[in-house]
């Protein structure tokens, strides 16, 4: 018996987090990453792979980070095996059924669940355990049992980003405009403050519906997650949508003309006050604090 | 070219999510409803890609009787009909929706070129209705699309990364999930809306399967406990704003 974990690689923290709760089953964990060789990125392949290690070793789980080639893969998986699979879990409990505690909504809701399937498949959701470096992973190649079919959706090249300007994903700090911008225009405020802070600039749901900003602009479970030191959210009300995709910030600054707006529950600082006003009033401030 | 696209209704929660008092499902009664917004683009997508390579668009939704309106609105911006698989509401587990899915699918007269899916629901986020349909069928899919480029039988997807954008290339008849952020879905026309009154809709009452992944109960997430500190109001903040800045080190 063995909990067979597929990781990305023994750096990816989420990777090293499916390890870890892979562990609260019980069972010996054996941690795979998979050589893909010339092949490029190939999910039915590389679970394949997976299905055939995992029977080698006789395991009774198959478990995956809960990224976009975890959730992906294992879905490979359990369609190949016709087993049921639960997504992006934030606590397992050994059993037959396995019970487990998944995400819903992004985040904004949790489930309950009984998995009914042998072996257990499940992906682990972000940042729900403490990383830990992993003991030992073992690379296997593409398995002999792969078929032809399973090797022809592949990554067959990788387009470089536009680059310029600040990864909404990796900025220190974000500042964002939600409908209470009013228009495309009114982002030359947002615009301003985000230059002087040397931050990425975000929007609402909302905003990139309206066509005011792109959608690689947005903050939300449908867009960008991010992990800022400071988020700072102008005019933007709170909806699920969106704190689903802020939540990893360390501190947030919501500027909101409605005191009684949901954002402030979830807020470390907030300002009651029109964008319009309050936002170029922060600028004004930051230049004469610089002199 | 003959494209499907299915789409989940679900509830516009807003700021706050309420449950029912059995844990079972959200307290919808004071609530809106929509398409699941990564479908919502999937339905766009479909509507354009018929406008552009001729042929016909169709919505299928599995949910309840209130789900037509959902195919209704989806109509209202194009696409040609509706297919709705009835339930009495309660959510089916993945495996069972893409039975579903499967068996309206083989009992269409011509096989569809491309079936289109959201990469994952709003609301239960499953990952895996599209993958368990595409190998039912026996169809090469790919996930998380944000670009998608018709050749001929030949489908260029691409797929956004950390620094780039991974390319696939397959050959249809195939299986897509993509992302919101492939299209800005149009909003409907008032002759959209008429016209979307008199397109076809075909109901039937799928048999459901055990769930093999059993909800027991929802819970909502511990409330973060914070506490705002209300730094000021209007342009006087901003000073106070500034320092807090200083303080996290960011300035």
């Amino acid at each position: 018996m063995t909990t067979l974990v597929f990781v990305e690689s023994a750096e990816d923290e989420l990777s090293q987090q499916a390890v870890v709760m892979a562990g609260s089953l019980g069972a010996p964990v054996s941690a795979v990453s998979i050589d893909t060789g010339s092949l490029g990125f190939a999910p039915a392949a590389w679970a394949q792979t997976l299905v055939d290690t995992a029977r080698e070793q006789g395991a009774t789980a198959i478990i995956a980070p809960g990224s976009d080639r975890g959730n992906e893969v294992l879905a490979h998986v359990a369609a190949k095996l016709d087993q049921p699979m639960a997504a992006n879990c934030t606590a397992i409990a050994a059993g037959d059924p396995v019970s487990v505690t998944r995400v819903r909504w992004g985040g904004s809701l949790l489930e309950e669940a009984q998995l009914h399937g042998s072996p257990a498949l499940l992906t682990t959701a972000a940042h729900a355990v403490a990383a830990e470096p992993i003991a030992s992973v073992q690379t296997v190649a593409i398995s002999d049992g792969v078929s032809d079919a399973d090797r022809a959706v592949h990554v067959s090249e990788t387009v470089p980003a536009g680059g310029g300007g600040v990864s909404l994903a990796d900025a220190d700090v974000v500042v964002s405009g939600g409908r209470g911008v009013g228009s495309a225009e009114g982002f030359s405020v947002i615009e301003e403050l985000a230059a002087l802070l040397g931050a990425a600039v975000g929007c609402s749901r909302a905003v990139t519906s309206a066509g005011w900003r792109p959608h690689s602009d947005q903050v939300g479970q449908t867009g960008t997650k991010i992990s800022p030191e400071i988020y700072i959210a102008c005019g933007i009300s709170g909806a699920t949508q969106h704190m689903a995709g802020c939540k990893g910030a360390k501190h947030l600054l919501a500027i909101n003309p409605d005191g009684e707006a949901s954002i402030f529950s979830s807020a470390d600082y907030g300002v009651i006050g029109d964008l319009h006003e309050v936002v170029p009033a922060i600028s004004a401030e930051i230049r004469k604090v610089r002199g | 070219m003959r494209v499907l696209v299915c789409v989940k209704r679900v509830p516009l929660t807003g700021g706050k999510i309420n449950l029912t008092e059995d844990e079972q499902a959200i307290q919808t009664r004071h609530l809106g409803f929509t398409v699941s917004p990564h479908e919502e683009c999937g339905a766009e997508e479909a509507i354009r890609l018929v406008e552009a390579h001729g042929g016909e668009s169709v919505a299928l939704t599995l949910g309840p009787a209130e789900a037509e309106e959902q195919l209704r609105d989806l109509m209202a911006i194009g696409i040609d009909r509706g297919i709705h698989l009835l339930t009495d509401g309660a959510e089916w587990d993945p495996q069972a929706t893409a039975g579903a899915i499967v068996a309206a699918v083989k009992a269409e007269p011509e096989p569809f070129d491309l079936i289109l899916f959201g990469t994952e629901s709003a609301d239960a986020g499953n990952y895996q209705v599209a993958i368990r349909v595409a190998y039912a069928l026996g169809l090469p899919v790919v996930n998380g699309i944000k670009a998608i480029t018709v050749d001929g039988s030949t489908l260029r997807c691409e797929h956004e990364v950390s620094g780039g954008r991974d390319v696939y290339e397959l050959t249809m008849p195939a299986v897509v999930t993509v992302m919101e952020g492939i299209n800005l879905p149009r909003y409907p026309s008032v002759p959209g809306r008429m016209r979307a009154k008199r397109k076809p809709v075909a109901a039937s009452e799928p048999a459901r399967s055990d769930a093999r992944l059993k909800l027991v109960r929802l819970v909502l997430p511990e409330a973060s406990g914070k506490q705002v500190e209300i730094l000021g109001s209007g342009a006087d903040a901003a000073p106070k704003v500034v320092e807090i800045l200083q303080e996290i080190g960011v300035l």
